[in-house]
């Protein structure tokens, strides 16, 4: 244990949760760069082109949230076994060995950024596969680190002797979601059968692996900062991994409408992923009837506030924005357009960002108050999450009019050839949404700022913080 | 496959449902343990149709199979027709049409868009366009880029070439000189025999049968 009575396994996780939020930065920074792009093509132009700035942005995105939830698991992990990680010297080592692979493909990505058209490329400099587009040596590497991430947490458990239904969840999760990514690793000619696998490591991370592990994080952070029964909160779990696993693996078929795959696709796509918003209602209302139950009494107000907004932003990114464009007739004109666009903002926020942040405020508070002695509370808290929700909500709705626009004009009418685009580009429905979203993406920016200055600071001037009615105090 | 996506949905629900009771016999509802059997009996179950799924897919998306064409579709004529009996776009093959003036063999066409494939993923052309519908929005879709019009209509003349498939080798290694709108596309250092893959393999996808996306394309008549 540490001088803040933290185990080894917990400072860990706050490493890694401190690298994901500096990454988090730069997925704002090239964010704001590429939305610039938008209304001025010709700023970076050869330079640091687009296509560029987005892998950035998006790969940015990826990494800085599996940081964030591999820290939160190396945090509870210890309170959930009730003993230090096994393996930690090795789990120590695998974050410099990510650090490090990270730095490398940035740094390649900024200043050697495309190859060739041969193998050599794919494997050291860009793989050229949306969202994965990561060099496939840094693949390899990305699976081993995820390899001794999952050793660290079965033998940890094992060695316990106390296999939890949270722990279990997890650990079939993790199994799951590092043998998916392997699905991304091979190059073939064919671009249907590309596109097929390349959607099992997206869809089946994000829509499927993904909501499961958050549903565990949340689960966990519940318990602690409401203090909600362990009974309680795994019998949502199991819900939660019910509808999620079955609605989300055969709602995979939504991305299989246009891609060459047979026509039942169409219907199975449509049908199974019209009932994913399900399990996010469910977590809704589980996060609302624990803090109703509670009477809104938290140890850490901030985490508190972070999982409601987890839990709407989730509902609405991921599940109306997904729905709205999720039946083929629709998506028949929607498909790759702004719309998308729009709801990966609202949903990556929503789902993952909020809950990262939640952990974030949860780790920060055992740090300053490690005998929960205070309620957990400051002013900038406030500030950032209304100019983060405000700058995202403002994004969202700029894309959405934006994505309407693109669907009416390019697709529906126009065709989707290359002048449909161009049309629609320079209709004022679009050409005006990038202004609105390059000005919202300044205004979440301004909230990221504050977010990191509030997590410096927080909880630091005890004078300031409400002490804890005794009875709730936890000697733990 | 002979059942349709109906039988399917319904056979997947119907047998998750089976086994549920089954599993969960003697537990109430308001259990953690009711809940959990549910949840492995229907991933399990959910797994299993995808799998199948899957193995049906890959047989039926093999290149000259149907849906996607072989290779030696380059050597042929290409257009988007309209199929009334499923009501909507499909790709259409018929006659021999020479790329770059000379018929490619089985294997010379597959490495032709072999090096094609290969030089998209290179240059991260997905991070601006879209392939199928996938990728990013700040270029034009190139799902049937062939077909595009404007290819005959203005860039031969631009770029001052004899045939739609030179203009667009031509096009593609120096877009920052042509441009059509104020976002250009950059010079990402395509080298000629490059260029030439790309163009056979943006003609090899738009024979690929997607379902009619994109709908209403109004493709070239030439």
């Amino acid at each position: 244990m540490t001088k803040q009575g933290l185990y080894e396994s917990q400072k860990l996780g706050l490493w890694y949760m401190v690298a994901g939020l500096i990454l988090f930065g730069a997925q704002n920074l090239f964010g704001l760069l590429i939305a610039y792009q938008y209304i001025n093509p010709d700023f970076l132009f050869g330079l640091l082109d687009f296509n560029i700035g987005r892998i950035l942005h998006i790969n940015a995105m990826v990494v800085w949230l599996l940081l964030g939830f591999i820290g939160a698991i190396y945090w509870f992990l210890p309170i959930e076994t009730g003993r230090e990680t096994v393996g930690i010297k090795l789990g120590k080592l695998a974050f410099f060995v990510l650090v490090a692979a990270v730095t490398v493909v940035v740094l390649v990505y900024l200043f050697i950024q495309i190859g060739p058209g041969n193998q050599i490329s794919l494997w050291f400099i860009n793989e050229g596969r949306e969202y994965i587009e990561a060099p496939r040596w840094a693949d390899i590497g990305i699976v081993v680190v995820v390899l001794i991430f999952l050793y660290n947490v079965i033998a940890t458990v094992i060695a316990s002797k106390r296999l939890t239904g949270i722990m279990g969840v997890l650990i079939v999760d993790l199994v799951a979601l590092a043998g998916l990514y392997l699905a991304g690793m091979f190059y073939t000619v064919n671009i249907s059968v590309d596109q097929y696998f390349w959607w099992w490591v997206i869809h089946l991370w994000v829509e499927a692996t993904w909501e499961v592990l958050i549903g565990c994080i949340m689960a966990l952070s519940l318990m602690y900062v409401l203090k909600t029964p362990r009974k309680i909160v795994e019998g949502w779990l199991y819900l939660e991994v019910f509808l999620v696993f079955g609605t989300g693996i055969l709602g995979l078929g939504h991305h299989y409408f246009w891609i060459g795959t047979p026509e039942y696709w169409l219907g199975i796509g449509g049908f199974f992923s019209a009932l994913e918003p399900l399990p996010l209602v469910a977590m809704i209302i589980h996060a609302i009837y624990d803090a109703g139950a509670h009477k809104l009494r938290t140890v850490n107000r901030p985490a508190l506030f972070w999982i409601f907004a987890q839990a709407f932003g989730n509902f609405f990114g991921a599940g109306v924005w997904g729905f709205m464009q999720t039946l083929p007739q629709i998506n028949m004109y929607s498909h790759g357009t702004q719309l998308a666009a729009s709801h990966g903002h609202m949903a990556f926020f929503g789902a993952y960002v909020a809950t990262n942040i939640a952990v974030a405020y949860i780790m920060v508070q055992k740090l300053r108050d490690p005998e929960e002695k205070y309620v957990f509370d400051s002013k900038l808290w406030k500030w950032a999450y209304v100019l983060m929700i405000i700058g995202i909500v403002g994004m969202v709705g700029a894309l959405m009019v934006a994505g309407f626009a693109q669907t009416e004009i390019e697709r529906a009418v126009g065709g989707s050839g290359w002048q449909a685009y161009i049309d629609a580009q320079l209709h004022p429905w679009m050409a005006e949404a990038m202004w609105w979203r390059l000005g919202f993406g300044f205004i979440f920016f301004i909230g990221y700022i504050l977010l990191i200055i509030d997590l410096l600071t927080i909880g630091k001037n005890k004078e300031e913080l409400e002490v804890l009615p005794e009875a709730e105090v936890s000697h733990a | 496959m002979e059942f349709g996506w109906l039988e399917i949905t319904v056979a997947a629900i119907v047998i998750s449902l089976i086994l549920g009771v089954i599993f969960t016999r003697g537990s109430s509802w308001i259990e953690p343990r009711f809940w959990k059997n549910i949840a492995i009996v229907t991933s399990l179950v959910m797994v299993v149709f995808l799998l199948i799924l899957t193995f049906d897919t890959l047989a039926s998306i093999k290149m000259g199979n149907g849906r996607v064409p072989e290779a030696t579709v380059i050597n042929k004529k290409i257009s988007y027709v309209y199929d009334e009996q499923k009501r909507w776009y499909v790709p259409k093959v018929s006659g021999e049409e020479p790329l770059f003036g000379k018929i490619w063999s089985e294997e010379e066409a597959l490495a032709l868009i072999n090096k094609g494939k290969m030089t998209i993923q290179s240059k991260a052309c997905m991070d601006c366009h879209t392939l199928l519908g996938n990728g990013g929005y700040y270029a034009p879709d190139l799902t049937k880029a062939w077909l595009d019009p404007k290819w005959n209509l203005l860039i031969k003349d631009m770029v001052g070439a004899n045939s739609k498939e030179e203009a667009m080798a031509k096009w593609i290694q120096h877009p920052d000189q042509y441009p059509t709108f104020q976002r250009k596309m950059p010079d990402l250092g395509i080298t000629d025999e490059e260029a030439k893959a790309i163009v056979a393999y943006l003609k090899w996808m738009s024979a690929i049968d997607t379902n009619g996306f994109p709908d209403n394309f109004k493709a070239d008549e030439q």
